[in-house]
């Protein structure tokens, strides 16, 4: 018996794209199109079953079992560092985590580092690594402003284009890692629905060529 | 009196059977305090999954620990002589922090040590234990074995250094190979590395099935070693008939680093964490000064605690409904009767939205009356 694979999909453009790739790859589901509230996308011939969630709660839905695979931000995989398998870079999404400050600004390493950030953990073990004290500021959205009003030193952040940053005066100083969309599996559906997820997963790799 | 099915909760029912298993092939209850001395914990710290220990002062100022696990305070008592094995089984509360709390959990744990002159029956054995064990809880179930030392031996064919080698032991742990792709494209590994370990964590197969693969890697005589245990557990596991729920799994490392052969993870399908937990540990035994054998493994129980529950409709058959001028015989009486039948009965002043029942009973001067059946 074909078991239903459950998928969790990052609400977004990035999910929109990860979607086109999925049906590309022979697993769509039509009803996903249909302009409508419903939360549940279904295509039992083919077995998988779609949910949109907030980007970074679908760790929290692939970690727990209520998604078997779902697509992260390898920036959401980093800061929560769920214990999932991580079966494919897809590639798309790219990005990187930066630090940003004022053009002017250089860190003399003189004392405490005020980081503004979305990321805590990701912004803490870098500046571990780094042997820096550090204070955190976490905040949930338009973190290029703290710098500007003085509310930190430096940000630690998603920069794509560095657009927003040079519009405001800054400017990215150091990149932490590179960032991109993964495609993840709970470690138990995996093993249990493993000739399902193997067959999505190789079906995406070959889609892309990877 | 054995107690009827519905009564046990499935955590409550595995505890039973699993004591049941492991009494059968010889192995004898342990017991163990509740509190054990911090500084125990404080020399082990790398045994442990987390290195949160729940803290208080004794009442002479020592420092105590609750329990965050059992296999160090069952080893520690352990005397070691030429020839003898000790096989023990518990079933204690832990303490530890859980990352979804963000606090102390109590779980509650049932696991297996096997110490002293440990060898390769007796091993295979424990794995065999492992398996009935969740075999017991369900009937789709797997254990996933791996070796450290194939893990190791291939990390030591190149000069991998410490960070690096924590970093691949990341990857291999997440089935990670795109990371592992970018590490030999940086020149920190090799290409032949990097296929290997790739290809391994590709690989999801029964035992018996990827032993040829494993075999194509083997270099030297710690991998030869680790080989051949392997495939003697395989083979053993086949004579149990056990074999297609074994499976061969790289991604199964140490979350510490004590463990140095073999080393299981069991999985129930429905659970989406690992319920079984275990491996072999001579390196903590040597470290504590005793020179001999160890392998063993924990059942988490409280991961059991969603599974299998069946939606109750009715929290009760019968709703007995009396009155203040009801005697009590009367409704002694007839409480009994019920319950000779087989029916649970709850007795009260009124019926209220709070009990689901199937059957709706009055009881007044004129006899019993039937105020309500649903079914």
């Amino acid at each position: 018996m074909k078991q239903m694979i459950n998928i969790a999909l990052p609400k977004g453009r990035l999910g929109e794209k990860v979607y086109s790739i999925l049906e590309a790859s022979g697993f769509e589901c039509p009803s996903i199109r249909e302009q409508n509230r419903k939360l549940i996308f279904e295509n039992e011939e083919k077995g998988v079953r779609y949910f949109w969630v907030k980007p970074s709660d679908v760790v929290i839905y692939v970690e727990r079992g209520a998604a078997d695979i779902g697509i992260a931000g390898k920036d959401i995989i980093l800061e929560y560092s769920p214990d999932i398998y991580e079966l494919a870079d897809l590639g798309i999404g790219k990005c990187r985590m930066a630090v940003a400050a004022k053009k002017d600004f250089c860190d003399r390493r003189d004392g405490v580092l005020r980081v503004a950030t979305k990321f805590p953990n990701i912004a803490r073990n870098y500046y571990n690594s780094q042997s820096r004290d550090i204070d955190i500021i976490k905040l949930n959205g338009s973190i290029e402003i703290a710098p500007i009003l003085g509310l930190s030193d430096v940000i630690v952040d998603i920069v794509e284009t560095g657009k927003t940053l040079y519009e405001n005066n800054l400017e990215p100083k150091q990149d932490i890692v590179d960032i991109s969309a993964i495609l993840i599996a709970n470690k138990v559906s995996y093993k249990f629905k493993n000739a399902e997820i193997n067959g999505i997963c190789e079906a995406v790799r070959k889609n892309l060529n990877l | 009196m054995t107690p009827s099915k519905d009564v046990l909760r499935s955590d409550e029912r595995a505890i039973y059977a699993l004591r049941e298993l492991y009494r059968k092939f010889g192995y004898s209850q342990y017991r163990v305090g509740k509190f054990e001395e911090y500084d125990l914990y404080a020399r082990n710290k790398s045994f442990l999954v987390s290195e949160n220990v729940l803290t208080f002062t004794d009442t002479n100022g020592k420092l105590m620990a609750l329990k965050p696990d059992v296999t160090l305070s069952i080893v520690k008592n352990i005397s070691f002589e030429e020839g003898v094995t000790h096989k023990l089984y518990y079933n204690e509360n832990v303490y530890r922090t859980s990352a979804e709390s963000h606090g102390f959990k109590e779980i509650m744990q049932t696991g297996l040590e096997c110490v002293g002159d440990v060898d390769i029956f007796a091993e295979s054995e424990v794995v065999m234990l492992a398996l009935r064990s969740l075999e017991s809880i369900s009937n789709d179930y797997i254990l996933d074995i791996s070796h450290m030392g194939i893990v190791e031996g291939l990390l030591d064919s190149e000069d991998t250094q410490g960070a690096d080698r924590d970093d691949i032991l990341g990857y291999v742990k997440s089935k990670n190979t795109a990371a592992m792709k970018k590490l030999a494209a940086s020149g920190r590994i090799s290409e032949k590395l990097c296929d290997t370990l790739c290809k391994m964590t590709q690989m999801y197969t029964t035992l018996a099935q990827s032993l040829s693969i494993i075999e194509e890697f083997v270099t030297d005589g710690k991998m030869r070693a680790a080989y051949d245990e392997l495939r003697h557990i395989s083979d053993t596991m086949s004579i149990y008939g056990l074999s297609d729920k074994l499976y061969f799994d790289f991604s199964v490392v140490n979350d510490c680093n004590y463990y140095d052969g073999v080393i299981f993870k069991g999985f129930i399908n429905g659970i989406p964490d690992s319920v079984l937990s275990g491996g072999r540990y001579d390196r903590l035994l040597l470290k504590m000064g005793k020179k001999c054998g160890a392998i063993g493994f924990a059942v988490y129980l409280d991961a059991l605690e969603r599974f299998g529950k069946e939606q109750i409709e009715y929290d009760t058959d019968v709703l007995l409904i009396y009155d203040t001028d009801t005697e009590s015989k009367s409704i002694i009486d007839t409480v009994k009767l019920l319950s000779d039948s087989g029916k649970t009965v709850k007795t009260a002043r009124r019926a209220d939205e709070f009990v689901r029942y199937r059957q709706l009973l009055k009881i007044g001067k004129g006899g019993i009356e039937i105020l309500e059946t649903n079914d």
